[in-house]
């Protein structure tokens, strides 16, 4: 787009008098605001087409580019600029200013100007506009239009039709920006309303932004509504946790209270748009369960103490265990808090046993990343810019719907405007893969290594990578190779806020920070910058971990909020637990709490500083948005704090000072790690499970947006119709999965995209993680049809 | 003054819907002297004949046809407009039912002076029985090789889909009309791009009114020249004018452009008896009123832009002195406000004013000033809308208003139906609602 804006024909017109040059095709309404004049709208938005419906923006156009001017008002909002256009708005034209005022009179005559009861109040554009630009009074005096109050669009939005304006911006974003045209204008006249089908809600994933940019208080979300008033607010522009994306939000707190969360202002990033998992998904640290004191556990039962004694405690338990540590990061920590485990974990514990991937992983998945990842900079080459304006862009293992909202948003917009080309390497074509006018590379994982070195791709194509890769042997080595013979642009987009962090701060047993590799003259590197003696011997991994201290080779675990449920062998997680000497930093009480041994309480996202890596490597700042709880600090601090009790010095106790701690060293510049390559297993007889979280699932980050769990997808497996033949289901609904610790029964979807002798399966489902019946990605399953399982209270 | 029956000629004649009887009096004769010519010759003749558009605008038809780009990869497509749905507009479905071939023709040569392989006609939802008539017509003609893979052994192929629509007035604007043929909300698109480059499926699209591509085979036939013999200097032609309300002999008129209202009240034997004109509509309620004054302005374009009204669809609705002109213009702007399309402001929510004004006023319970206050409304909608619907409806306001003003300052205190009763204006009765008069 930068291209384009830099070559692009200039025409030069004159708003009220102000001349001012824009790219040929640019509408006048944002050829006035180049000028730095405004003019009113409502329906007109930046990122939609242009509809022309409210007619709010008229002006007075006297000469349009040809010595001739327009008898009637204009539309600055569907009109382009012309060489030599003069035109004037309501500020310095009687024309435009009467019809400005006559169309605010119109759309007033129906609104209920119930603004003392309305959310929008204070921050309205009909309320700002008819101030700034309508007549203090009107001459109706007839009936208005009513309505029933409030129709529920969705579970998270309700809408009040008397008070909508009819602009279509609601309309327009569902299908133009989120491809989920689920709501749309019905009935006509006076009658017209916003809709949604009688038997199906607005069950869109970006449904959240249509209370956004609605320009009046007709749609509002359940979750904030009544809760406030706009002028009540303070805002903080911060990054969002729920994914890797990177999305800037505008945080409103009141009193210390996040109330709601808004898509912030970034071109760069996420545009103006939000999913609704990062706009409501922002609860989950405000429930009951949340830590407010340290603990230890004594004669089994965990009771709150005093931080020193929980800090003695905990150095004890570690001590004891000196040199038979690991630490489990998690995938949410901020650059600053994942760079300060990596650094307690090698000078403090003596250790590159860390890790912090919570997920299915593999040893060549850390190899990779520390040869194709590690050490990554920001370039523009490889950025959102970049896949808007790329030849092709390939997805591998990855649905941006699902995965990282704002890449599938970008992808739809290139694919809409310029057919951008995409190809995405799956087991199926995804609902989302569609919106985006992807093509199908079907795969089953043993079909993928072979996908992968077959793909057609060269330095204009940008290959982006999701964590699932990790489940399939032999893939990342795939990758590596073919994106270096193709020279390739590669991003690995992981799930998690912080892992794109945690590798370029090294929380990988086989990475130090920034880009470098293990090795002992590494090491005595660290050393030398941390002033500390640095571990050089290699570490276990999260699964090797977890297994030394199931066996108890490894004594002690220090924990950062991880889940064991995301683990993929629960009972391996458990008694690891049980055998480790456990400290667990959390802020909130989850299932590795009922084994830790000692529980440091943590601030949460909320209330602290620092920033993300998203997946193009770009800082994104996280900003404090409220005050700490009390009793929790921060976690650079309370490992500061551990490091002390142990009788060591970690360097720094706060996240500013790590953070220039990490910008200190300087990147990694020598030879990259090999990867030892790795074979795929043969193809399996039997059907074998691919899975992939979704946007909206079990996940704890979504604890408290009770509305964002009735959007959740209705868990179903897929299979492909041959399949279902050949494993006699062709006449079922349900299917009954079996795997080794158990059974669960879902309802049955052909998928006529799928490839054959291969199900797809959700990982995490209420009450039916996948886990739970001891299976995982690539792992073979038993199929059973089933039954329509009976609801509870049935007979 | 003589009639010239070209489109009506056969409309009499047994089963004048039928292929039959229209060959009988030879009809596609024309459509095979077409494609005896180049289709750059068939375009030619069509905007030499200088025929206008018969919708209402009266843009040159063939110089229509030739907006279409000849170098646009995609195919082209002709689209009849059929959605007559204005109040006093009755041409065009007459036709459909009395002779659907005379249209068929008509989209056969223009579909090939065009190089069009599909046509569409689009029909307004609510005329079942003219939908079926032209289906019915198409069937024929496809059985009789008129349609189809090279037709009339010319080696040009044309499919003719009848589409019916919802029923909706705005489809009638031939943007919404696109959009409702492709599924779509009948909603106005945005011009440019105008329908010529990118119209139906993105295609390049022709949009034409019935009554000029039933025009069109006369044209071939019986060539340019005898067209252009027609009408006055710059309104060519013959064309269907329609009379209904208090004339003797309601109906469809077929005169060249330019006769008056003066000569076509004569042909339909004059205001019912007893009764004198009180005002007329040219050419459907979007085009503003005329009176007994006017009754000797020719019924062309040029005669009645100059009167400040418009020649519209010809559709004369006649009112005589027993009418409350307050109530005809409810019923108009009820009918602007009911088919309102919703989309832009003025005219959505303007009409749902004026409407309440009007009803005020009709039952005498109008205020001091209320006249003012409606032709304020209709200042400020005016010129503001997205297309032409909400100014069809400001016409019929604000010249009734212009002619009758004491008329509706009478609502200020008596109901328009006790100042003037409506049983007199009563030209019939609904069978079983013989009481409510």
């Amino acid at each position: 787009m930068s291209e384009s804006m830099q070559f692009a024909e200039m025409v030069t017109i004159t708003v009220d008098g102000v001349e001012v040059s824009v790219p040929k095709g640019t509408l006048v309404i944002r050829a006035a605001e180049a000028a730095g004049i405004a003019i009113p709208r409502f329906c007109d938005h930046p990122l939609l087409e242009p509809v022309g419906a409210c007619r709010q923006c008229l002006v007075e156009i006297t000469d349009a580019g040809n010595g001739r001017g327009f008898p009637k008002p204009q539309p600055s909002c569907t009109t382009e600029a012309a060489q030599g256009m003069v035109l004037a708005t309501g500020a310095t034209s009687a024309q435009a200013a009467k019809a400005q005022a006559d169309i605010l009179e119109l759309l007033l005559i129906n609104h209920p100007l119930d603004c003392p009861v309305c959310d929008k109040a204070g921050e309205c554009p009909l309320q700002n506009q008819a101030m700034a630009n309508g007549r203090a009074s009107s001459d109706f005096d007839g009936a208005k239009r009513q309505y029933s109050k409030l129709v529920a669009i969705s579970p998270t939005i309700s809408l009040d039709r008397e008070r909508c304006v009819l602009c279509t911006r609601c309309t327009r974003f569902a299908d133009q920006i989120a491809g989920d045209p689920m709501i749309h204008l019905v009935e006509r006249g006076p009658k017209q309303q916003i809709g949604v089908y009688p038997d199906r809600p607005y069950d869109s994933y970006f449904a959240g932004n249509v209370v956004q940019i609605c320009p009046v208080g007709a749609l509002t979300s359940n979750d904030y509504r009544f809760s406030a008033r706009p002028f009540d607010l303070a805002s903080t522009v911060t990054t969002c946790e729920n994914c890797a994306a990177g999305c800037q939000l505008r945080v409103d707190t009141r009193r210390g209270e996040v109330l709601r969360r808004n898509a912030g202002d970034c071109p760069s990033i996420n545009e103006e748009w939000s999913c609704d998992r990062g706009r409501f998904g922002f609860r989950s640290a405000m429930g009951e369960d949340r830590i407010r004191r340290p603990m230890i556990r004594k004669k089994g039962q965990l009771i709150e103490v005093s931080w020193p004694q929980a800090l003695a405690a905990a150095a004890a338990g570690l001590k004891k265990a000196a040199g038979k540590t690991g630490v489990l990061t998690g995938g949410r920590l901020t650059l600053e808090t994942a760079y300060a485990y990596s650094a307690f974990a090698r000078t403090v514990l003596k250790t590159n046993s860390i890790d912090f991937r919570a997920r299915p992983a593999s040893e060549e998945e850390a190899q990779f990343l520390a040869r194709m990842v590690a050490g990554q900079r920001f370039d523009e080459a490889i950025s959102y810019t970049a896949l808007e304006g790329a030849k092709k862009v390939v997805l591998i293992m990855l649905e941006p719907e699902e995965e990282s909202p704002a890449i599938f948003l970008r992808l739809r917009k290139a694919n809409r405007a310029r057919k951008l080309v995409v190809e995405t390497v799956a087991p199926f074509l995804s609902p989302g893969a569609a919106k985006i006018g992807a093509s199908l590379i079907a795969v089953r994982p043993s079909d993928l290594p072979g996908a992968i070195r077959d793909l057609d791709i060269d330095s204009e194509t940008i290959v982006l990578a999701g964590e699932r890769l990790a489940s399939v042997p032999g893939g990342f080595t795939a990758l590596a190779a073919r994106i270096e013979a193709s020279s390739a642009k590669l991003a690995w987009v992981p799930r998690r806020a912080g892992e794109v962090g945690a590798v370029q701060a090294g929380c990988l047993p086989n990475l130090l920070p920034a880009g470098y590799p293990l090795t002992k003259t590494n090491a005595k590197t660290f050393k030398a910058h941390w002033g500390a003696k640095t571990a050089s011997e290699p570490g276990l991994d999260a699964a090797g971990q977890l297994k030394a201290a199931a066996w108890g080779e490894l004594k002690a675990l220090v924990t950062a909020g991880i889940e064991a449920a995301d683990f993929c062998d629960p009972e391996l997680v458990n008694k690891a637990l049980t055998e480790a000497f456990v400290v667990s930093l959390e802020s909130r009480h989850s299932d590795v709490s009922e084994f830790a041994n000692v529980i440091l309480p943590v601030d949460v996202l909320a209330e602290v500083s620092g920033s993300f890596l998203n997946w193009e490597n770009r800082r994104c700042a996280v900003n404090q948005v409220v005050s700490p709880a009390r009793a929790a600090m921060s976690e650079v601090r309370v490992l500061a704090a551990l490091a002390t009790a142990l009788g060591e010095d970690l360097g720094f106790d706060n996240s500013v000072d790590a953070g220039e701690s990490f910008a200190a060293i300087p990147p990694w510049t020598g030879d990259k790690p090999k990867i030892v390559p790795v074979t795929p297993p043969p193809a399996k007889g039997s059907v074998m499970i691919m899975t992939g979280r979704e946007l909206m699932d079990d996940s704890r980050c979504l604890d408290g947006a009770q509305a964002l769990r009735a959007v959740e997808r209705t868990p179903i497996v897929r299979m492909s119709p041959a399949t279902l033949r050949a494993e006699g289901l062709a006449t079922s609904t349900y299917v009954r999965l079996t795997g080794p610790l158990g059974s669960a029964t879902f309802p049955l979807q052909v998928e006529p995209t799928m490839v054959d002798g291969v199900i797809w399966v959700p990982p995490r489902t209420p009450g039916n993680p996948l886990s739970a019946l001891g299976l995982e990605a690539d792992a073979t399953v038993m199929l059973a049809a089933a039954p329509e399982p009976k609801k509870e209270g049935e007979e | 003054m003589t009639l010239t029956p070209i489109l009506t000629r056969n409309w009499g004649t047994e089963r004048s819907w039928t292929l039959a009887a229209y060959q009988a009096q030879g009809g596609y004769k024309a459509a095979k002297k077409a494609f005896k010519m180049t289709p750059e010759q068939v375009m030619n003749e069509v905007k030499d004949s200088q025929l206008r558009g018969r919708g209402g605008a009266g843009f040159p038809t063939g110089l229509k046809w030739s907006f279409v780009p000849k170098d646009n990869p995609n195919p082209r497509y002709l689209v009849v407009n059929a959605d007559e749905s204005e109040p006093g507009t009755c041409k065009d479905i007459p036709l459909l039912m009395a002779s659907p071939h005379t249209l068929l023709e008509g989209v056969i040569i223009s579909a090939y002076a065009i190089n069009a392989h599909t046509a569409f006609i689009y029909i307004r939802g609510e005329v079942v029985h003219p939908i079926r008539r032209m289906q019915q017509a198409v069937q024929e003609a496809y059985d009789a090789g008129l349609l189809g893979k090279k037709i009339l052994g010319s080696g040009f192929d044309l499919d003719v889909i009848v589409h019916a629509g919802a029923g909706a007035y705005i489809c009638g604007e031939e943007t919404a009309l696109l959009n409702s043929l492709e599924g779509r909300r009948g909603q106005p698109r945005l011009r440019p791009p105008f329908p010529a480059v990118a119209g139906l499926y993105a295609s390049p699209t022709v949009i034409n009114n019935v009554e000029s591509i039933a025009s069109v085979p006369s044209i071939i036939e019986y060539g340019k020249d005898w067209f252009a013999a027609m009408g006055t200097e710059k309104s060519k032609g013959f064309t269907i004018y329609s009379l209904s309300g208090h004339v003797k002999r309601p109906g469809q008129y077929e005169a060249p452009l330019g006769v008056t209202m003066r000569q076509l009240l004569e042909l339909a034997g004059g205001i019912r008896d007893g009764h004198q004109l009180k005002f007329f509509t040219p050419g459907g309620s979007s085009t503003p009123i005329l009176t007994a004054d006017d009754l000797d302005v020719p019924l062309d374009y040029e005669g009645l832009a100059a009167k400040g009204t418009m020649l519209g669809t010809k559709a004369m609705q006649v009112f005589d002195e027993t009418t409350s002109v307050v109530r005809t213009t409810l019923r108009w702007v009820e009918f602007y406000e009911h088919e309102s399309c919703g989309k832009c402001t003025p005219c959505r929510e303007g009409n749902w004013w004026l409407g309440q004004l009007l009803a005020k006023l009709e039952a005498g319970k109008g205020e001091e000033g209320d006249v003012d206050k409606l032709l304020q409304v209709v200042d400020t909608i005016a010129g503001k809308s997205f297309c032409p619907l909400a100014e069809g409806a400001l016409a019929c306001v604000t010249s009734a208003v212009q002619h009758f003003r004491d008329e509706f300052e009478v609502g200020y205190h008596t109901p328009a139906w006790e100042h003037l009763p409506y049983e007199l204006s009563a030209v019939f009765t609904v069978p079983g609602k013989e009481d409510e008069q």
